[in-house]
């Protein structure tokens, strides 16, 4: 066993599991995307920062892939944890605004506004689908292809592999087509509907209505 | 060719080599590095040994192609020995005129002679040569002694003997010990102490461990870890093999982008005459230590210099870091530990073992031991490799060594460390040349990139080709790199462009902090540097760009518009015949007019009139 400290916290984990794994075990959230439980983690969406102290110094760290240690302090609600997922959900939701999980995790971060230049990409290459196909399915029909902007979800040269079985196993787990977001009117790049509380600036939706939107939220559809 | 199968042979089989060799016999040493094979250096060797032939010279004069001195802006260079006389911009028409006046009459060619732009002085030996002067040329000085395809002249110059040395005379713990000491630290960009990474690689427990020397050098602008490999591999392969054996692995891998074509062939030949000769291969020197090294050749990608994402693409999986929460030092390669050093860091290796680290480490800074090579490009007027001590000022690089900035310009900034690097401001040209000290000035060493702008660059515009060069080598991996970057290319983009908003560069700052502490590996975190730097230290370009919509450095297309200054033209129409578009009207004498609807604002017509009458505004 491995003694940590969790939100100031003292708890023991098992050696071998990672920080996200010993924080749920406590009851404590922490935010996730590319994870799994069952597949292995990939450290992709950096959605489940946390701070990590070390002495004088602090980082920030997937904690789906961050092994625990003994004596480890982790933050996970941190201001500084806050801002970067903040940010990473904001860039998230300028790729892919059509993912109601995105949607509702920007709502429950209290972003209110996307202020990066919508480029609908339709997928966040979280990689679960890849991760699925290889390791339940063990098929590894699917693989990332390209580098940098350019990389996407594939099968070899376009073609339907012979490993597919059409499971449908990639899309039942992929956080964009599980979900999607069906308002099809994007302000700012946020839906503003269903589980959105937070203000949405200058909704055209319902006009001027963003100083009254009550916890509920916007009720259009 | 027998093994080499204790030191006392290497010792007889080098006294062999030298006693052949007569010192005093003339030998023209000719770079056929790759700067100057682009200038045709292999058309002037052969002509050179056309000419020696004619004049039934063999056997008299060494013709000797070798590797790159470093100074590649008067290539195609040549040196003279015994004399040491140093030729610049040298053409094969040239040839027979240095064999027949300096080689056999032993007189100067003036014309040849390096002359100092500056002060018009001529100088004979490369050592005068102010480029050459202030260096300290401990790695890079044997790339003109020695060719880079034998074997025996690495060990004429005193190759292997410190193989020899750490593999008979040394515990693996006394050479941790003494690279501890020496204060190296690697020189591929991160600075860690590389005694320490080699410490923690001896102790894990494994019964298979690798080293691996990472010659994925991928910076734009930057070639030391190309010449080295180029032009002294043998000292890569020493330092390798002395590391293997403090930390106890039997197979590396030198890992060079396919982009490198001559480095792959020199140490591809190198390793094949060490085997022969016994220093590579099983039983080295009699020591009972074996080792083999094999090359593998990288596909191009930045990402793969990247420690853990270039052991992937060793492995065959796609080129992509991933976290390192647990060290290579202890799961690399394989899963087995192993020990990455960079090409530079593996060459100083050698140097430590023969000298001692107490010689070593008398170079440099308190935190910074020895030598760094930097490759000095840009806005100056001595292009080329530069081999300096730790703690030497931006200034003495810039003006002593470099010569300082071409017609008379004035000097802006210096972007160090490659493209994740950050540029320098003229106030800190005097900042002293170390790891921390260009941290904390947020650049960084870097593996050894130096470009140097003038005031006729756009830092905005810089920052932007920074950051695209980033966005398409990033391996796309993790969000705050890949779409981090993208975006602020997006927005850097804008603001070149005349669409920049008020609060962009505040969102620059908050996407540049987070992209930096929140991505995967050293790749997001350091690429918004450039962008992070620029507007520390040029603020003011960034505002100008966004509220008064002008490019002060006069570079943006979109905010700037070329004007023919009424007093200045003469009508002598250059630039109307050099205008692509045939914007420019007017006739002789006559005052010329830019129609700005046709122009597309290239510059030529500035760059071609000779009374200064194009403005940019």
């Amino acid at each position: 066993m491995v003694e940590l400290t969790i939100d100031g916290i003292r708890i023991r984990a098992t050696e071998g599991t990672t920080v996200l794994e010993a924080a749920k075990e406590m009851g404590i959230t922490i935010p996730t995307l590319c994870y799994y439980p069952g597949l292995t983690s990939y450290g992709e969406c950096r959605v489940c920062l946390v701070e990590v102290i070390n002495r004088n110094r602090s980082s920030l760290e997937a904690s789906c892939t961050l092994p625990v240690e003994p004596g480890q302090v982790v933050l996970t609600n941190s201001e500084k944890a806050r801002r970067a997922r903040r940010v990473v959900v904001e860039l998230l939701l300028a790729s892919c605004p059509d993912s109601k999980t995105l949607q509702d995790m920007a709502s429950n971060m209290g972003i209110n506004k996307v202020r990066f230049k919508i480029k609908d990409r339709g997928c966040i290459l979280c990689g679960r689908c890849v991760r699925y196909c290889k390791e339940q399915m063990k098929s590894g029909g699917i693989g990332f292809v390209g580098r940098g902007t350019s990389r996407r979800v594939a099968t070899a040269f376009g073609v339907t592999p012979a490993e597919c079985r059409n499971c449908g196993g990639c899309e039942w787990i992929c956080p964009v087509c599980e979900r999607a977001c069906l308002a099809g009117r994007l302000v700012n790049g946020l839906c503003g509907g269903c589980q959105n509380t937070a203000p949405v600036e200058t909704c055209l939706v319902c006009v001027g209505c963003s100083e009254s939107v009550g916890p509920q939220g916007h009720r259009v559809y | 060719m027998n093994r080499l199968r204790s030191a006392v042979a290497l010792e007889q089989l080098r006294s062999k080599i030298r006693s052949r060799r007569a010192p005093d016999q003339p030998c023209i040493s000719i770079c056929v590095g790759t700067g100057c094979l682009a200038y045709g250096c292999l058309d002037i060797v052969s002509a050179f040994k056309n000419e020696v032939e004619e004049r039934g010279l063999q056997d008299a004069v060494d013709i000797r192609a070798t590797g790159c001195p470093g100074f590649c802006e008067r290539g195609a260079l040549l040196t003279i020995y015994p004399q040491g006389i140093f030729y610049q911009r040298v053409k094969t028409e040239d040839v027979p005129e240095i064999v027949s006046k300096t080689v056999l009459g032993g007189k100067i060619i003036e014309r040849l002679l390096y002359v100092d732009p500056n002060t018009g002085q001529r100088f004979v030996k490369e050592s005068d040569v102010p480029f050459y002067k202030k260096q300290q040329r401990l790695l890079l000085s044997n790339n003109n002694r020695i060719d880079p395809t034998s074997i025996d002249d690495y060990l004429a110059i005193g190759g292997y003997a410190a193989l020899s040395k750490a593999l008979l005379d040394m515990s693996p713990d006394q050479i941790v010990d003494e690279v501890r000491r020496s204060g190296l630290r690697g020189r591929g960009g991160g600075g860690f102490p590389t005694g320490n990474k080699w410490e923690s690689t001896k102790k894990a427990r494994s019964n298979v461990k690798y080293v691996i020397c990472n010659c994925d050098e991928g910076d734009p602008g930057a070639f030391m870890d190309r010449s080295l490999m180029e032009g002294n591999p043998h000292s890569v392969l020493e330092g390798m093999t002395i590391g293997a054996f403090a930390i106890g692995a039997n197979s590396g891998y030198v890992y060079i982008r396919n982009e490198y074509p001559m480095a792959v062939e020199n140490v591809t030949i190198a390793i094949r005459q060490a085997e022969e000769y016994g220093l590579l291969g099983s039983d080295i020197l009699g020591s009972g230590f074996d080792f083999n090294v094999k090359v593998s050749r990288g596909g191009g990608a930045f990402i793969c210099g990247e420690s853990t994402a270039l052991m992937a693409s060793l492995e065959g999986r796609v080129g992509e870091p991933r976290p390192k929460h647990i060290h290579t030092a202890l799961k690399g390669l394989y899963d087995r530990p192993t020990n990455l050093n960079n090409v530079e860091t593996w060459a100083n290796v050698p140097l430590i073992i023969s000298r001692g680290s107490d010689r070593y480490s008398q170079i440099g800074t308190a935190g910074s031991k020895g030598t760094k090579i930097f490759s000095l490009v840009g806005k100056i007027n001595n292009t080329g490799l530069v081999e300096v001590p730790m703690g030497i000022t931006l200034r003495e690089i810039i003006y002593d060594i470099g010569g300082g900035i071409p017609g008379g310009k004035r000097f802006k900034a210096i972007q160090t460390g490659g493209p994740s690097g950050g540029c320098l401001p003229e106030s800190l040209i005097d900042l002293p040349v170390d790891f921390d000290r260009l941290t904390e000035a947020g650049s960084m060493m870097g593996s050894g990139g130096m470009i140097v702008m003038d005031e006729g660059t756009c830092m905005v515009d810089i920052a932007r080709y920074f950051i695209k060069f980033l966005t398409e080598e990033s391996c796309g991996k993790c969000v705050p790199c890949r779409e981090g970057l993208d975006r602020m290319l997006d927005i850097l983009s804008d603001i070149t462009e005349g669409r920049g908003k008020e609060d962009d560069v505040a969102l620059l700052e908050e996407m540049g902090g987070v992209i930096k502490e929140a991505s995967l590996c050293a790749l997001g975190g350091t690429a918004p540097n450039p962008v992070l730097s620029t507007i520390r230290y040029f603020r003011d370009e960034y505002e100008a760009h966004i509220t008064e919509r002008r490019c002060p450095a006069g570079v943006c297309k979109a905010l700037i518009t070329f004007h023919i200054d009424e007093e200045k033209c003469n009508g002598c129409m250059v630039c109307a015949r050099e205008c692509p578009e045939k914007a420019i009207s007017g006739k002789k004498q006559k005052l010329h007019v830019i129609d700005q609807t046709k122009c597309v604002k290239c510059g030529l017509c500035r760059d071609s009139c000779k009374f200064d009458a194009v403005i940019v505004s």
